[in-house]
């Protein structure tokens, strides 16, 4: 039996696994978009709350922005062949992504503490607590993703120089990265 | 296990110049029959798994018949196996409402979504695609479990003290968002809303498998218009599941902060017991707007795949090609595209805006012109063929004849001012049970009829399959018919006891009948069931690669294809799924070379 479940043909083509990956980004901006407009139904209506976004939000956008940037340069020493330089960054990628992780929650609690809270109505904070806690469950997702290729890189004993498995984590990273700046941008304008 | 590993291998390094190299790896019963990667096996266990649940759901209702049916009359063996669910053999109203709303979440997710596209797009896809499994046969094996893990959760959820969710299928808050508004309500809810959870999870893993691997595991020669239809149709109702499923998902994640952490993004103004709550300024409206969004694509994702099967099932055993191939997939597109645009016609009476209300009559109206393209097109493929009545042709027929009985009155239920009259009635549960329930039963028995032989290298017993159909067909009939006219006078659904309504005590004998008869049809579909396990291991045997004389490359492969699907090269295809009756010949295979004297399409 011929094993191979890529043809000469598909070479071409979009790696399956990748193309895999954009529908599923498809599929989680369904998500987000169904979220973000329920909060534009619901800020029509009465009894609807703005809220003040703390400064530390501006504190993860830079560290996941900084991760994006670090996931980049790790995918270009993997295809250069800089194995030990590709640890390096993939380990920082890691740490960045925890860091943003923590910041959240940090930034969850001062709005907690600023009486932004369950009871009553529900406005713009309510929809944050949601709809951001959601984006930190899927950027979770991403760190643990990190840290087990990143463990498979310094443990494996076979030395693998396919790059689609690191160009997909690359791209689910850049994607987070980029829904949490809609994210931000749409509760800077509308929150 | 290991077979699948060495499948992965070939991704990573696609190399091997093509040298067919046979490895026989030792599957263990676990590996083959349980944990299986292989896309044919986890067709076989959604198949099982929407079968149990199909028997489950329907049974309930069975039940809450004989409460329409026969309200005054008591049953002792309820009370035998429901305890206090049915004190003295009398359904009561929280069990009466539990059961509907599982018959509702059961057949509509766990069957007809579940079984049905689990079922036929993993067996089909590669098979016809010309593949050796799906893009990622790992996350396709998650596809199932996942399903399983979600059929626990809502079964268990059976169990509960307070019983399963109780505020019917669409989980509307308030009812669903509060404890304290009924039994239903309470832990039976959160199971519910984890189950459809994981559900969606699976629907999510399986549908982008069957994208991608669509779009991107074709073999060579064939072109996206040389797919049969089945794959156009399961390629559309994935794109529809993996755009909406997240929505419902987003819809139950707010509720869930509703339910448990006190946010008021649904709930508003309520008094419990003369105890007003704290939540103000929610709506409920913005709830179904969310579930409908998904609700409404459901309905194609119910329909969508059973169209695919029907056309393709027609086609064969008419021995014609099927009639207008390219308008058959411009219909799906158009379905698929206007199933996005439709959802608020499920509000109309929920005081929306008269104009925005005229705009979804438009647009679901229009879902009349792809459908009647599509019926157009299966009669006039049938027209004059040769027809080999088959157990599985027959349901094929009698999907083509219920889908537009039941599609004519959708365009009475698509217009906002009768929907003012008929919602809410018994008219709207005649309209869906027969366009997307029991049609879309009939197109999945008309594939299961079909493909059996390529599943278990066996043919379904045929004497069996007659009576299943035409009991069902009759029996199909006979319940949904008389609804319209209660709905017509103005019988509401959802009511546990009509009795003291004077103007429905005509409709008495009418329920009866109806119990009646639903009781007969589960007898019947039990038949069928147990011709399924019996054909499993004593049916006739399939002697032959292609015993109906298809076109389709899932015939080219061996009567009992291992993993892998083909013993040597995956075989080329040189024309289009449907060369039947050309140029004196009965069929042509797709992977035969097009002849240099053969008159063209």
């Amino acid at each position: 039996m011929n094993t191979s479940i890529v043809s000469e043909q598909q070479h071409r083509k979009l790696h399956p696994h990748k193309f895999a990956l954009w529908v599923a980004i498809a599929s989680i901006l369904m998500m987000f978009a169904g979220l973000t407009s329920a909060f534009i139904v619901k800020s029509n209506q009465a009894g609807w709350r703005t809220f003040v976004l703390p400064g530390i939000f501006w504190v993860s956008t830079v560290l996941i922005l900084a991760s994006s940037l670090t996931m980049l340069m790790a995918i270009k020493a993997f295809k250069s062949r800089g194995m030990r330089q590709y640890r390096g960054l993939l380990g920082i990628t890691f740490l960045l992504g925890a860091a943003f992780v923590i910041c959240q929650v940090v930034g969850f609690n001062q709005l907690w503490n600023s009486n932004v809270q369950f009871k009553g109505a529900s406005g713009a904070g309510q929809f944050f607590y949601a709809i951001a806690g959601l984006h930190a469950v899927h950027v979770i997702g991403g760190v643990i993703a990190l840290l087990v290729i990143f463990l498979k890189s310094i443990a494996g004993k076979t030395k693998s120089y396919d790059a689609v498995p690191v160009e997909v984590m690359g791209m689910y990273w850049h994607f987070v990265d980029l829904l949490w700046l809609y994210l931000m941008i749409f509760f800077i304008m509308l929150g | 296990m290991s077979d699948t590993l060495h499948i992965q291998h070939g991704v990573a390094s696609h190399g091997h110049s093509g040298e067919p190299h046979v490895h026989h790896h030792k599957e263990t019963f676990i590996s083959k029959y349980i944990f299986s990667m292989d896309h044919k096996m986890i067709a076989k266990q959604f198949l099982v798994t929407g079968i149990i649940w199909a028997i489950i759901g329907g049974l309930f209702s069975v039940l809450f018949r004989l409460q329409l049916g026969f309200p005054d009359q008591s049953f002792p063996i309820l009370e035998t196996f429901f305890g206090r669910w049915a004190e003295g053999g009398k359904i009561k109203p929280e069990f009466y409402y539990a059961l509907t709303t599982m018959h509702g979440t059961v057949l509509i997710f766990f069957v007809l979504t579940a079984g049905l596209s689990g079922t036929f797009a993993n067996l089909l896809i590669p098979l016809q695609v010309g593949a050796r499994d799906m893009a990622s046969p790992f996350m396709n094996m998650l596809s199932y479990w996942m399903f399983f893990a979600a059929s626990i959760v809502m079964l268990s959820s059976l169990f509960t003290q307070t019983g399963p969710a109780a505020g019917g299928w669409t989980v509307y808050p308030p009812l669903s968002a509060l404890g304290l508004a009924s039994q239903g309500s309470k832990s039976g809810m959160d199971l519910w809303i984890i189950a459809m959870t994981l559900f969606v999870a699976s629907q999510l893993l399986g549908g982008l498998n069957y994208i991608s691997t669509i779009l991107n595991m074709r073999t060579k020669g064939m072109s996206m218009t040389r797919l049969p239809l089945t794959i156009w149709a399961l390629l559309f109702t994935a794109i529809l599941g993996v755009l909406s499923f997240p929505v419902l998902l987003s819809g139950l994640v707010l509720l869930m902060f509703d339910r448990h952490l006190g946010t008021s993004f649904y709930l508003s103004d309520i008094f419990v017991a003369g105890q007003a709550l704290p939540n103000e300024g929610g709506s409920a409206i913005l709830y179904q707007h969310l579930f409908w969004f998904l609700g409404h694509p459901e309905v194609y994702i119910i329909i969508m795949p059973t169209m695919g099967l029907a056309s393709e099932i027609l086609a064969i055993n008419s021995r014609k090609p099927i009639f207008g191939y390219m308008a058959m997939i411009a219909s799906l597109m158009a379905i698929c595209v206007l199933a996005f645009l439709v959802w608020a016609h499920h509000m109309f009476v929920t005081g929306m805006n008269p104009f925005l209300g005229s705009v979804f009559v438009l647009l679901t109206l229009l879902i009349a012109i792809p459908s009647a393209i599509k019926v157009f097109n299966w009669i006039t493929t049938i027209w004059r063929g040769n027809i080999r009545f088959t157990p599985g042709m027959l349901f094929a027929i009698g999907f083509v004849s219920i889908f537009i009985s039941g599609g004519l009155t959708g365009i009475f239920l698509g217009n906002s001012t009768i929907d003012i009259h008929l919602h809410d009635t018994m008219f709207v549960i005649a309209h869906f049970h027969i366009v997307m329930g029991v049609s879309a039963f009939f197109g999945m028995f008309a594939g299961i009829y079909h493909w059996f032989p390529k599943m278990f290298g066996r043919y379904m017993n045929n004497t069996l399959g007659y009576i299943h159909f035409w009991v069902t067909i009759v029996c199909a009939y006979l319940i949904f018919w008389p609804m319209h006219y209660q709905g017509f006078a103005g019988m509401p659904r959802r009511y546990l006891d009509k009795s003291s309504w004077v103007s429905f005590g005509q409709f008495h004998s009418l329920d009866a009948m109806i119990t009646v008869v639903t009781i007969i049809v589960f007898a019947v579909q039990l038949m069928f069931v147990f011709n399924y396990f019996y054909s499993m291991y004593k049916g006739r045997r399939v002697r032959t690669q292609n015993p109906w004389e298809a076109t389709t490359l899932e015939w080219t492969t061996p009567i009992h294809p291992g993993h892998g699907n083909w013993d040597g090269e995956i075989p080329e295809v040189h024309r289009w799924a449907y060369d039947y009756g050309k140029d004196g010949r009965d069929f042509i295979p797709q992977t035969e070379p097009v002849g240099e004297n053969e008159s063209s399409h």
